[in-house]
């Protein structure tokens, strides 16, 4: 089976290959990087297939034997992660063509733009402790660099701070890299999970969970950490937004720290009530700075940070509905909340300003904009047959199952304030008085269009996540985060 | 032992340095150094005293050895620690172009 490195490969090559003749051919950065990230999507679902039938497949790189070579580990998980990775990012390729036109240099985009995406690919498919990071810093520093993209005065600024807490936070990944290693000697993940079974966790083993907490909380976002989220994501440029919010933060943050802590390391009581709390203080923290914001991109931005803290609050509960309900949030946010920046994209597009204050009466010039809006708007505030509401809906019930009675009622709490705040979003542009400055406004062209109807469209589908001829997709996943310490024995299995 | 303590109070400065300068190239070294307390203690951690390199020879047992792993792994770090160091020194020269000043109290639009 060689579907595993293909991820990898496809998005660096066509970075590669833009970078050396995107320039000198017209459209050619345009064709090869939506052609890439279509192509991506395929094999992303052909994993579906192939992970029912044969539930785990490691595939060796340069045919080394796993503890002393890398490998790459395809499970439930993994098959989950990839699908909504390059679902998102395929549909943000088609935006990008017509939305980049209002930068210069359009080909330098797609590099950074397909370096992420080989950064974010490699972390979701990789087997090996030291391979995450060094993805992950691909990654990183792809973003930051896309971040500044626009390079006008606040996106540097942003940039820059988001480059300074970025790099402490890898400095702490590493550093519990390296404590790992010290203590069990050897960086394969499976190995890793086999050796401190029969070693046994000491006290170095929580403080490195501690150090990969704070360092993954960093790059997901997480309330004390959070700092650098509502300026960078409203900085980029809108599909680069919208990647960042959409997927990046969840990569890099909430599957890394997943896949370490439940996989890897073990999770304790300790672990899982630290996440409960950072969870429920980041949707109380983001949910009410969102209401404050005049810039569209960035309330988003704060919305980002408290849906996060839904989807840790529901890993932090550990029960196999929470969990269920944990990665369905995770999966509808992505789309939800692309569909979002590419709404704010659009707007921002059409009339030039971000600002809620100077917006107003859009929805009879952007019909199609102020519709997807309206979609994304209502399914993030968890209204009823949308996908946001049944994600919120098994997570609240997980929580009153496991007895997180006030949890549970800070999470419907807060879901009411994000109705309030997306309907100020809406009322503010798409309803009321059209501005005199705005009545010759035109709709976006139409390929933007197109992926902003796709995210609409699944958006209200999404639901059907859970009805039982698909549920074998979300099971798969959450079955794998279920098993924790066997997630080793799996992996031993299918290399003999 | 006391490579380790001296490891961590390099690990300290540059935090230090991070979150109390107000220089941002200064920030960046605060950085550079950061990252070379964790590359020093990765070494460490495969160090041995009196151990050689660990390579198969004839009629030779090897007893002690370093371990060469981590040797490798940091040699990826540094290079890594450079494409951050060569990026953020690019977006502080560009920031300087805009504000005119590297003084991060006074490089302040981004509010709430």
């Amino acid at each position: 089976m060689k579907i595993l490195p293909i991820f990898v490969i496809i998005p660096l090559g066509c970075a590669f290959l833009i970078s050396l003749l995107g320039k000198k051919i017209r459209n050619f950065a345009d064709i090869l990087a939506n052609l890439g990230t279509l192509s991506l999507l395929v094999f992303s679902l052909y994993t579906i297939p192939l992970v029912s039938i044969h539930k785990i497949i490691v595939y060796k790189v340069g045919s080394w034997m796993p503890p002393i070579g890398i490998c790459m580990v395809l499970d439930g998980l993994t098959s989950f992660m990839l699908v909504m990775v390059n679902l998102v990012s395929f549909l943000v390729a088609i935006y990008s063509i017509s939305y980049m036109k209002r930068y210069t240099d359009k080909y330098r985009f797609y590099i950074l733009f397909m370096l992420m995406l080989a950064g974010m690919n490699g972390i979701i498919v990789t087997g090996d402790l030291f391979n995450l990071f060094v993805f992950l810093e691909i990654a990183s520093i792809a973003s930051y660099a896309l971040v500044a993209f626009g390079t006008e005065a606040e996106e540097l600024e942003a940039s820059f701070k988001y480059a300074v807490m970025g790099t402490v936070a890898s400095s702490f990944i590493l550093l519990g890299i390296a404590l790992i290693y010290s203590y069990t000697s050897t960086l394969n993940m499976a190995d890793i999970a086999q050796v401190l079974s029969q070693k046994g966790t000491g006290l170095i083993i929580s403080f490195v969970a501690v150090l990969f907490l704070a360092g993954f909380g960093l790059k997901a976002a997480l309330v004390p950490f959070h700092a650098w989220l509502p300026d960078a994501h409203p900085s980029a440029p809108a599909p680069i937004s919208a990647m960042l919010s959409g997927v990046f933060i969840k990569i890099l943050g909430v599957y890394a720290l997943c896949r370490v802590l439940f996989n890897v390391l073990g999770v304790s009581s300790k672990i899982l009530s630290i996440l409960v709390i950072l969870g429920v203080i980041s949707m109380v923290v983001g949910a009410f700075l969102a209401i404050a914001q005049r810039d569209i991109k960035r309330m988003f931005a704060y919305s980002s940070i408290s849906q996060i803290g839904y989807i840790i609050f529901a890993l932090g509960i550990g029960t196999p509905l929470a969990l269920l309900g944990g990665l369905f949030h995770l999966f509808n946010h992505a789309i939800f909340k692309s569909l979002l920046f590419l709404n704010s994209g659009a707007i921002e597009y059409s009339t030039g300003t971000r600002d809620l204050k100077r917006l107003g009466g859009l929805n009879s010039r952007l019909p199609i904009t102020g519709f997807t809006g309206l979609l994304g708007s209502m399914s993030i505030s968890g209204i009823p047959p949308l996908s946001g509401f049944w994600s919120k809906l098994i997570i609240i019930i997980a929580a009153l199952q496991a007895g997180y009675f006030g949890s549970a009622i800070v999470a419907i709490l807060v879901s009411i304030v994000t109705l309030a705040y997306y309907l100020k979003f809406m009322g503010f542009t798409f309803f009321g008085q059209l501005d005199k400055a705005s009545l010759n406004i035109k709709e976006v062209p139409w390929v933007m269009r197109l992926s902003m109807i796709v995210l609409a469209i699944i958006c209200v589908v999404a639901g059907l996540l859970l009805i039982p001829i698909l549920r074998p997709f979300l099971d798969g996943a959450v079955n794998v985060l279920l098993s924790g310490n066997s997630y080793k024995d799996a992996v031993f299995g299918a290399i003999k | 032992m006391s490579e380790y303590i001296l490891c961590l109070v390099l690990f300290c400065i540059g935090l230090y340095c991070v979150l109390r300068k107000r220089n941002i190239i200064k920030i960046v070294i605060g950085l550079g150094i950061i990252e070379y307390a964790i590359n020093l203690f990765f070494i460490l951690v495969g160090y041995r005293t009196h151990g050689r390199a660990p390579i198969l020879a004839k009629d030779q047992a090897i007893t002690n050895m370093v371990d060469p792993l981590p040797q490798a792994l940091v040699l990826t770090s540094i290079v890594i620690g450079l494409a951050v160091t060569a990026l953020i020194v690019a977006i502080a020269i560009r920031i300087y172009d805009k504000y005119g000043t590297f003084d991060i109290s006074k490089i302040r639009r981004l509010r709430g």
